[in-house]
């Protein structure tokens, strides 16, 4: 186990500055992941812990060491690739005992450690296959095999799901979410996929653009995100967001409305809200319910679309100032398109952010 | 809509045959008049040739062209030197040049991107505007042989193997090859612990196979086939002469077709048998590197 520190780490690739200045600290044995759009540079960051990027500026410690200099294989890291990256012409078994292998592990050992890997990732029955052989699952556990033998201070994980399907990725998300707590080692993870950051994740670190958006618990993250984009990435069906106009503001609370919302007061709380100033208010579609009776900040439109999905429909709306928001009700409901409809919310669960 | 039937595509499949055939037959004839030639009397052999007998093994059928051969040049010593001096080059150029290929795709040392597209240029080199400095320089060469410290490389193996390892193409095609390697698998073997050696010999070579044959096929027919020129200014030996310098005996005052015949017959046998052996994995190496010979 091990704490990994990143302090003002930057990266450019020419001219082109695509991590700017990251402070990321990571605790010994906490799971954390890296979310972020395409070209966020969440993998780049990885790479660089991983000693395959170099680092332009900052300081990368681990386990207290600063190993900005140091080649991969003497950080006291394994990786797992988003391609696999097993060797097709070995069999599983020496896939596993690769780095053992290179290393000059004496036989008897490197034996133990395989099987005790296979068996941790139940593909005993595995091990003498050739990767050919084998389903997308089964190869991405042989990689993660090769990962555990080599008893690293930090797994990293490069968007180890993002090739197999749906079903599989569930799946494989559980056992890789099981290895953490068998292990109890560091992991850092990199995902676009959000289901699997607020899920596997101890901590989560959104980016943006090569700069860290916020740092925080899964739950920190999604019921008080920082900023709009954390706000807007984080949960699906996303976050809607109406434009409003801030009528009054007291005590960290503010009176907001618009063309379809009744007024509403909701928090502030460290946001620059000012009386008369434009702002964003963000409701999550899990909290838009459909109500019959005018309440407090409701909002009016009409029904565009209904998604009945069984146990969940999903609904989009459009309000009367021509935004667009979806609200999802946990229950199977028929409402027909074109049907006026009023949407309430509770403010406890309204966020308001200053308008860019 | 046109519809296909099971006689219009039996009548395609015939008439592609019976195209492949013809030009298979048109590239077997030269192959088939020298071999059937090597069995003819001089004579027999030239009045053939205004008719199709010049294809069968008809008439005056004899080996004596291959005794006479044999009687005229030693081709069992030129065969082995040509086997030899191919085998050496070969394994050593597949060697060099695919760690030179490594290295330029892999190892982002400085300037590696210039020194390949430099050393691609010398690919328009014609050999000849080369042979006369290369003699020179060569002729005065330094070597450490069994006899101690000795200069000049004239009348050697060496001479006709060396120059001709290092080889712009090699590389070309190793490169190629590498680029299409995923990256990934060097870089999980990078984090492994492996050295650069190790991922060369146990991550890259093992899955160069296909690359591996193309080049190893290409440089063998270029070393056993081609090499005249070269051998022809530096050995003045028999010794150490490769088989088609060898040609030059049957080509002097008196020439004799059967006896060329049966020596070109002898000495085809080696690359033929190469071939064949190898046709399978010619083939698939072609269809996968995309070059052509």
């Amino acid at each position: 186990m091990a704490h990994v520190s990143l302090k003002g780490v930057c990266k450019s690739f020419g001219r082109t500055e695509v991590i700017k200045g990251v402070d990321i600290e990571i605790e010994d044995g906490e799971f954390v992941v890296f979310v972020g759009p395409s070209g966020c540079g969440k993998s780049t960051l990885l790479r660089m812990i991983a000693g395959l990027e170099d680092i332009t500026a900052g300081t990368l410690e681990i386990a207290g060491k600063v190993v900005n200099d140091v080649p991969p294989k003497d950080r006291g890291i394994a990786m797992v690739f988003q391609t696999y990256a097993i060797f097709p012409h070995m069999t599983v078994r020496e896939n596993v005992a690769f780095g053992l292998t290179i290393n000059g592990v004496p036989k008897a050992e490197k034996a133990e450690k395989v099987a005790e890997a296979a068996r941790i990732l139940q593909m005993e029955h595995l091990l003498d296959r050739r990767p050919s052989e084998l389903s997308g699952g089964q190869r991405q556990r042989v990689a993660i095999g090769r990962a555990i033998v080599r008893d690293p201070a930090v797994f990293l994980f490069d968007e180890p799901l993002s090739n197999l399907d749906a079903a599989l990725r569930m799946d494989m998300r559980l056992e890789i979410g099981k290895l953490h707590q068998d292990l109890g080692a560091t992991m850092v993870y990199v995902t676009h996929d959000q289901v699997e950051a607020m899920t596997l994740a101890d901590k989560i670190v959104v980016l943006k653009d090569g700069e860290v958006m916020q740092v925080g618990s899964p739950m920190e993250l999604y019921h008080h995100p920082a900023n709009l984009f954390v706000a807007g990435f984080l949960g699906a069906p996303s976050m809607n967001f109406i434009s409003v106009e801030t009528q009054a503001v007291s005590d960290g609370r503010a009176r907001v409305t618009n063309a379809a919302l009744d007024p509403i007061e909701v928090s502030t709380t460290g946001r620059d809200i000012q009386t008369g100033s434009k702002a964003i208010l963000g409701v999550r579609p899990q909290y838009l319910v459909p109500s019959a009776t005018p309440s407090e900040g409701m909002l009016h439109g009409n029904v565009l679309l209904t998604e009945r999905l069984g146990a969940e429909t999903v609904v989009e709306v459009g309000l009367k100032d021509g935004t667009r928001v979806i609200a999802a009700l946990g229950e199977d409901r028929v409402l027909e398109p074109g049907i006026e409809i009023g949407l309430g919310f509770d403010p406890a669960q309204a966020h308001l952010f200053a308008e860019a | 809509m046109a519809v296909v039937t099971g006689d219009s595509r039996g009548l395609r499949l015939a008439v592609r045959y019976l195209v492949l055939a013809l030009v298979g037959t048109i590239f077997l004839f030269p192959l088939i008049f020298m071999v059937m030639s090597s069995f003819k009397p001089t004579a027999q052999l030239l009045s053939d040739t205004s008719s199709l007998r010049a294809f069968l093994p008809v008439g005056d059928i004899s080996l004596d062209n291959y005794f006479a051969a044999f009687r005229r040049a030693p081709i069992g010593l030129f065969v082995f030197n040509s086997v030899f001096i191919t085998v050496v080059t070969v394994v050593a150029s597949l060697f060099l040049c695919s760690l030179a290929a490594f290295s330029f795709v892999y190892m982002n040392w400085k300037g590696s991107g210039l020194l390949l597209s430099i050393m691609l240029a010398t690919l328009i080199i014609p050999f000849e505007t080369i042979a006369i400095p290369l003699l020179l320089f060569v002729s005065r060469l330094p070597w450490i042989g069994l006899d101690g410290l000795e200069f000049g490389w004239l009348n050697t193996y060496r001479v006709q193997i060396i120059p001709w390892i290092a080889d712009a193409l090699t590389v070309f095609l190793f490169v190629q090859y590498f680029k299409d390697l995923p990256r990934e698998l060097i870089e999980a073997a990078r984090v492994e612990g492996a050295t650069w050696w190790q991922i060369y010999r146990r991550v890259v070579m093992p899955l160069a196979g296909p690359v591996i044959a193309t080049a190893a096929i290409l440089k063998s027919l270029k070393m056993y086939n081609e090499q005249y020129l070269w051998p022809l200014i530096v050995v003045q030996d028999e010794a150490h002469r490769p088989i088609m310098v060898g040609l030059g005996y049957f080509f002097q005052l008196n020439v004799v077709w059967g006896e060329v015949m049966a020596y070109l017959s002898l000495i085809t046998v080696p690359v033929l048998a190469f071939y064949l052996i190898l046709q399978r994995a010619f083939i698939a190496s072609i269809a996968s590197t995309g070059v052509k010979g």
